[in-house]
């Protein structure tokens, strides 16, 4: 048991970066029990943590999977100190908020997930829908966060024309010049994304994430 | 009007092992347990229904069937070991029988090198006909696999329809769409090619085309994939199963568990339609691989997948159901140092294994883009694996004493009967450069890229496909005249 506060701050960030997921979750409770600050603990244990896993991938001594384990170990604390956050009327400083999905008719997954991860690790707050996410669900999230980003997945050629909808519908309710489209997955193309009417192109997640900070600064 | 039989499988002598006996047992039991405790997802009620049917334990809230081991077991003894695909041209229909490996074209691209302009460019119906054409010039590809890249400029809802409308008038090699992902579509499918074969009846027969599935790794299919397949078992049309696992993403990162998620996400499927349709002629298809470790892409190539193509084939011959071995799927960009490397490695790996179809020849990035000149180029890779394959034959003849006696110290063979009668066992390039280096300075410094143009516009622009007969072409474009009027009406809008 940690009884010195800044020693599970410490902790916190240490389970973050390596990306120990249940230990993080079960060290941002005994911070909360042992009555510190959640925005303290997120900005002083969390963010530095997740910054650094972000580097160390940038400059090539994290993989892939690495990267994702730290996001979500963030995920994991995140997830017990922002009701406390929310509780106490605080916000955390975020680079932007991403809704994200993968198309209806298409159960694509992996490649969604990782720039999710990715995102997250990257500073964003993402809303990951899943997959098979109806044109109306993803307005209504836009619409309800308040959301900077919408990335949209499909992995068919026969469902890259739901990225075309999603956006018109965007349109039709009024939304379209309050949040950036971004289109990804495998057949999806620069060309398309033009086509379609998004604003930017992710060929993998590290450009997704790249295209993101850009949209958004 | 037939040309006799064309095309050219390997049948290797040598055999390579990448799994002890021991190693697949213990795959295998790694797999049942899974099967049995974790289960599989089947997102399809029709699906779900017929597993509980046979004993499986279902939970429909989560669409998960648990397949205990005896159902698994008594699936595998129902599939044939032994089948044939047929062709449009009966002089190349396909047996599989465990001792033939054949080649096909890759597919599901979205792209196309222009084979005149090098632009690279939205793929659209003509290229799915002239790929398919392509395929049906050169002897080394046995049947078209795909459609090579998507028809997107046809709608969206009749797509996989006009792609094999496009691949039976391309070539009258054997077509295996990986496009048909409805039940619906599954049945129009199946309307086109007993237009060919004179009626339904005759498919089960002449299964002119096959159709194969991605799974939904880990663990899972997609419930319309399923669906269709079992309209397709119902007429007697070999179907089958892709896994694409990838280590550390959606398989585990060591390669043993990689291969039990590719032994889960094969063999649950094979249960599925075994009890359906029992004696239903079932494949598997398999591409596993590793993410890359940076972007946490497909990689399309490398060590991981060389060594999984080989194991997994020793799996499939454990159970006694063929199998078409994912090869040549280079992740390089244009056709470089890296797609031969690539490709003469993952074609080489299943070939001395003996799988019974290699898929494909003619993509680049990852099985994105339409080469022609790569599917010419691979042409050629496949035929090193086949000399290679062959190894060395020691008889009587072949040792040659005779006339090693004759010829003497110091003499040559060249003149000799025995070279005469042997000279064509050696290998003949068509695309390598063998000239001397003044001979290629003069004819323009030519690399295998200018000469696998030469050749793929030479044969696309002089071969002559067995054509179909107009009423029967006629017919088939009805089929998908009604198909885009019943299926317009929920479908996705034309892009």
């Amino acid at each position: 048991m940690c009884k010195v506060p800044s020693e599970i701050v410490e902790k916190i960030g240490a389970a973050v970066f390596e990306g120990s997921i249940e230990e993080a979750g079960e060290l941002a409770k005994q911070a909360l029990a042992s009555g510190l600050n959640p925005l303290d603990v997120i900005e002083k244990g969390c963010v530095p943590a997740i910054e650094k896993a972000g580097d160390w991938f940038a400059r090539g001594d994290y993989f892939l999977p690495e990267l994702v384990a730290s996001a979500e170990a963030m995920k994991a604390a995140m997830a017990v100190l922002e009701p406390a956050l929310r509780e106490q009327k605080a916000e955390r400083k975020v680079l932007g908020r991403v809704v994200l999905g993968t198309v209806q008719g298409d159960i694509h997954d992996i490649g969604k997930s990782i720039v999710g991860s990715m995102l997250s690790a990257a500073g964003f707050e993402v809303y990951d829908l899943g997959v098979d996410v109806p044109g109306e669900t993803f307005v209504a999230k836009v619409k309800e966060v308040g959301a900077d980003i919408l990335g949209l997945s499909a992995l068919l050629t026969t469902t890259m024309p739901r990225q075309r909808e999603v956006i018109e519908l965007l349109t039709e309710k009024g939304l379209r010049d309050k949040v950036k489209v971004i289109v990804g997955g495998a057949p999806v193309t620069e060309d398309w994304a033009h086509k379609c009417g998004a604003d930017a192109y992710g060929e993998d997640a590290i450009r997704a994430v790249r295209v993101a900070k850009e949209l958004v600064q | 009007m037939s040309p006799g039989r064309r095309i050219r499988p390997i049948e290797p002598k040598l055999r390579l092992s990448f799994l002890s006996p021991d190693d697949i047992e213990r795959i295998h039991n790694a797999a049942l347990l899974v099967m049995e405790e974790v289960g599989v997802r089947f997102p399809s009620h029709k699906a779900l229904d017929i597993l509980e049917g046979a004993g499986a334990r279902v939970d429909r809230e989560k669409m998960i069937a648990r397949l205990p081991g005896d159902l698994v077991m008594n699936a595998i003894k129902k599939a044939p070991s032994v089948y044939t695909l047929a062709a449009r041209n009966p002089d190349d229909d396909l047996l599989l029988d465990g001792k033939h490996c054949y080649l096909s074209t890759d597919g599901c691209g979205v792209e196309t090198y222009d084979l005149y302009t090098g632009e690279k460019r939205t793929s659209t119906k003509k290229d799915v006909h002239d790929s398919a054409k392509l395929a049906d010039a050169l002897d080394s590809i046995a049947f078209v696999w795909g459609p090579m890249v998507s028809a997107q400029d046809v709608p969206a809802e009749t797509r996989a329809l006009h792609e094999l409308e496009a691949c039976f008038v391309g070539t009258s090699k054997h077509v295996q769409p990986e496009t048909i992902i409805s039940e619906e579509i599954a049945r129009y499918c199946v309307e086109m090619a007993a237009i060919l074969v004179g009626g339904k009846d005759n498919l089960k027969k002449r299964p002119i085309f096959s159709v194969m599935q991605c799974a939904t790794d880990p663990l899972g299919h997609d419930g319309g994939s399923l669906e269709a397949s079992l309209v397709a078992a119902e007429y007697g049309i070999p179907t089958g199963f892709m896994p694409m696992p990838m280590s550390c993403a959606t398989a585990p990162a060591t390669l043993a568990g990689n291969l039990v998620v590719t032994t889960i996400d094969s063999l649950s499927a094979l249960v599925l339609i075994e009890i359906a349709h029992p004696g239903a002629p079932v494949f598997f298809a398999a591409a596993p691989t590793a993410i890359d470790l940076r972007t946490g892409g497909y990689t399309g190539g490398g060590p991981e997948d060389f060594l999984l193509g080989g194991a997994f084939n020793q799996i499939c011959d454990f159970y006694g159901i063929p199998l078409s071995m994912g090869a040549m799927a280079t992740g390089a960009k244009v056709p470089d140092w890296q797609a031969g490397v690539d490709n003469s490695f993952s074609t080489v790996a299943p070939v001395l294994t003996c799988t019974d179809m290699l898929t494909g020849a003619g993509m680049l990035n990852g099985s994105k883009i339409l080469s022609f000149q790569q599917m010419v180029m691979d042409c050629e890779i496949y035929e090193i694996a086949r000399m290679f394959a062959q190894g060395i034959e020691v008889n009587d003849e072949t040792l040659a004493v005779d006339v090693i006696k004759k010829v003497g110290v110091g003499g040559n063979y060249l003149a000799e009967k025995h070279t005469r009668r042997h000279l064509k066992d050696l290998w003949r390039p068509t695309v390598y450069d063998r000239t001397p280096y003044n001979v290629w300075e003069a004819n323009g410094k030519k690399g295998a890229f200018e000469t696998a143009t030469e050749i793929a516009r030479r044969l696309l622009e002089t071969h002559e496909t067995i054509p179909i007969p107009d009423d029967q072409r006629k017919e088939m474009a009805e089929v998908i005249k009604k198909a885009q009027m019943e299926l317009a009406k929920g479908g996705v809008k034309h892009v």
